[in-house]
């Protein structure tokens, strides 16, 4: 047998695991890997400015697929540049594979030049990391690192390769099987819960489906629509779960919690019964938990056991595959009441109070022909693009518009750092995405603080053609910071004003990109049309908005999800004050 | 209320960070922890005492188990089983009360496993009750130095609460 290097190996063991794209970075540890890539014809290897942009990039790229992303980097500060980007995925649940190099074995533990210890570093924010010491444990290794990648809940794992692992000769045998002992998620939920789930719906009479990120990474949206739509049950999605239900289904209420809306948190606590599907409780979703669904019962789906009981109580606790219980449950939904009719009939009452709360306080703000609103540029993208495009979002204001203002349809299409919280995530992630699919319509909207944190990758955009459309949603500020000032810090605004944004047109047109600005509303819809579909490159467009405007309804933080403040209540208080109102 | 946790893990490095880490990066007590190889050296066993209250510890059992590394998870509190652990004691009793001493470690079945002309080193072993009557009771006598093992647990056979 032919024996090869560890760096041969690691790619060999990459395209049996069918990967197509590396977002990576070069450094001296992993100069046998690069070389080996230098002329490789199935992998090509996407150069980012930051490896922070190519961790996000790979994330994009595995939420919009539901494949594995798989980032390279060299040691020491490349590994570290990783960890930001591994926490969000790992909050999120999404699988990546990134491989780290490392200082030469016999040198680890000498504070070798680019040395770092990644493994100890990553340990808290992967679901699990190797520090490979044998090129003959290699393939095993990465065979294994794909495996936990992908099942049970998803999550980013972590190979560090020293550098004579990558230059060390063996056998080059892949492993068929591997062996896990510890490492055995559970994929169907017991029979004895579902019976009593599908007893507790037959029973409810205001039952509400929270719906969160484990449906789309299951694949249960049909599941889902199925269950919601026979048993005419009221559906919220999380951050994590927008795009598992349509947005413009009678049945959808949007998202819940602190930016929820009226009617998604009045269900919520005014029900009696509430189906989590794949969410964990977050405490952007519940607000104070004492008080969160006082009156209902819980069941609780999800596939991580460390999910349930952590945050709320649960009636019915099942450990499983969203889509696999899901299949089972509508089974036994079926039989009885067995018509559509009758479940319409028996839920009457519950939709009607619904549809009240959706008239009493829908999502909403003060359009003006003044000044830009931040949310009639994502209203207009929606209008615009029918839906039709692929949302990707930074973190702050911008991320809670273009949850509120866009109507996700299908699964996969908003693509969002949800527990992390991550600033500088949207672009990066838009590149992952548009690679996967080119032919798509792929916008981030951002603001103008987060787009600077990974602004370097406009270079990587230019320079593999990938037409990704930014929409920046320009205040001047730290917006959602500098909201939660106003709010509860008596308007002292400590640090929240940029003062120096760069002019974004520049800075696109210096990378090679287009860049487009609108300063009045007339405007919006001109750049937009120009921007997103006669514009084939990538585009920069600089919406300069109402710094003012304020993400409502709001939850203040630790109170009860129904204590929502809303934007006539400030202006209300504005007037009070003998201020003119501001809108 | 306080858990004693078994552990089936596999031996390999790192293991012991990923579960201390664990407990820490979640804020989870660990009064006592030891570790050693299993039969089957590929394995080690784990036992950790904590505390917390059933939400907690139900939680730290998932957490545990939810890691690659990990095995197997028994919370033997929930089963008949023995504990022991062991301490060495130095101390340093006044002339007229050696006899005293030697005659305690004789009740409580220790060993003298060292001797000096001013000291005695005393191996115990037995479960937290015991030991702590005969640390309480070496107290007066004057201890120098004590080192205790931490806590083994393994489950008493046939006998199930």
């Amino acid at each position: 047998m032919k024996q090869l290097t560890g760096s041969e190996i690691l790619i060999e063991c990459l395209k049996k695991e069918g990967v197509k794209h590396i977002f990576g970075y070069p450094g001296g540890v992993v100069l046998n890997i690069f070389d080996f890539l230098y002329d490789d014809k199935d992998i090509k290897l996407i150069l980012t400015r930051h490896e922070q942009g190519a961790v996000h990039a790979a994330d994009g790229y595995a939420r919009a697929t539901g494949k594995p992303g798989v980032v390279l980097v060299t040691s020491g500060p490349g590994a570290t540049n990783t960890v930001t980007g591994i926490a969000t995925a790992s909050m999120d649940s999404v699988p990546l594979v990134v491989i780290t190099g490392q200082v030469p074995t016999m040198l680890i533990g000498n504070d070798a030049f680019q040395e770092a210890d990644i493994v100890g570093i990553t340990r808290p924010c992967t679901k699990h990391n190797y520090l490979v010491k044998d090129v003959n444990e290699l393939a095993v290794v990465i065979k294994e690192a794909f495996h936990i990648a992908v099942s049970g809940r998803p999550g980013p794992v972590l190979i560090d390769l020293p550098k004579d692992v990558t230059a060390g000769k063996t056998d080059f045998v892949w492993p068929e099987k591997i062996q896990l002992a510890g490492y055995k998620p559970r994929y169907e939920g017991n029979k004895w819960m579902i019976n009593q789930a599908a007893h507790m719906i037959e029973k409810s009479r205001k039952p509400v489906i929270v719906a969160g990120g484990g449906v789309i990474i299951s694949g249960a949206h049909k599941e889902l629509r199925e269950l919601a739509e026979h048993a005419q049950i009221p559906v919220t999605t999380t951050l994590m779960g927008i795009g598992c239900f349509p947005g413009t289904n009678r049945l959808c209420l949007g998202m819940p919690g602190m930016h929820g809306t009226y009617y998604a948190n009045k269900a919520i606590q005014e029900s009696d019964l509430l189906i989590a599907l794949g969410m964990r409780f977050d405490d952007r979703v519940t607000g104070k938990t004492d008080s969160f669904a006082p009156n209902a019962s819980i069941i609780h789906i999800d596939i991580d056991p460390t999910s349930i009981r952590k945050n709320v109580r649960v009636d019915i606790p099942i450990v499983g595959d969203v889509r696999k219980v899901l299949t089972a449950l509508n089974k036994m939904i079926k039989t009885e009441p067995s018509s559509k009719a009758q479940w319409q009939e028996i839920r009457k009452a519950w939709l009607k109070q619904i549809d009240a709360w959706k008239r009493e306080r829908p999502l909403t703000y003060t359009r003006s022909d003044e000044v830009i609103k931040p949310q009639a540029v994502v209203e207009k993208i929606y209008e615009l693009t029918r839906g039709d495009a692929i949302i990707t979002t930074e973190v702050g204001q911008n991320q809670m518009w273009a949850a509120q203002f866009y109507k996700y349809d299908k699964p996969r299409t908003f693509i969002s750092s949800g527990g992390l919280g991550t600033m500088g995530f949207g672009f990066p992630a838009a590149i992952g995405v548009q690679l996967a699919f080119p032919d798509k319509l792929v916008i981030d909207i951002a603001g103008d603080g987060s787009i600077q944190m990974n602004i370097q990758e406009l270079a990587t955009a230019v320079l593999n053609r990938l037409p990704v459309k930014v929409a920046i949603l320009n205040n001047g500020y730290l917006g959602m910071v500098r909201q939660w000032q106003e709010l509860f810090y008596g308007e002292r605004y400590s640090h929240t004003a940029l003062d120096v944004v760069p002019d974004f047109v520049k800075v696109a047109e210096s990378y090679g990109a287009v860049g487009l600005r609108a300063s009045k509303p007339s405007e919006v819809e001109d750049v937009l049309r120009e921007g997103l579909f006669k514009v084939k490159k990538t585009v920069f467009m600089d919406f300069a908005v109402d710094w003012r405007e304020k993400v409502y309804p709001m939850v203040p933080a630790g109170a009860p999800i129904d204590h929502m403040l809303f934007e006539e209540q400030e202006a209300r208080q504005e007037k009070k004050k003998g201020l003119r109102a501001v809108k | 209320m306080r858990h004693t946790i078994t552990l089936l893990v596999e031996n390999r490095f790192g293991v012991l960070s990923r579960i201390s880490g664990l407990f820490s990066g979640r804020g989870y007590n660990i009064e006592s922890l030891s570790v050693g190889e299993e039969i089957d050296p590929r394995y080690s066993q784990m036992t950790i005492v904590t505390s917390g209250d059933d939400l907690i510890i139900e939680q730290i059992t998932k957490q545990l188990n939810k890691l690659v590394d990990v095995i197997k998870v028994t919370d033997v509190t929930e089963f008949e089983h023995v504990e022991r652990e062991m301490v060495l004691i130095k101390v340093t009793p006044r002339p007229e009360k050696k006899a005293e001493v030697l005659n305690l470690a004789g009740i409580f079945r220790g060993r003298v496993v060292d001797s000096s002309e001013s000291s005695y080193t005393i191996e115990i072993t037995g479960d937290e009750k015991k030991v702590d009557a005969f640390i309480g009771l070496m107290k007066p006598m004057g201890i120098k130095d004590l080192v205790r093992t931490g806590k083994v647990a393994i489950l008493r056979e046939g006998l199930k609460k």
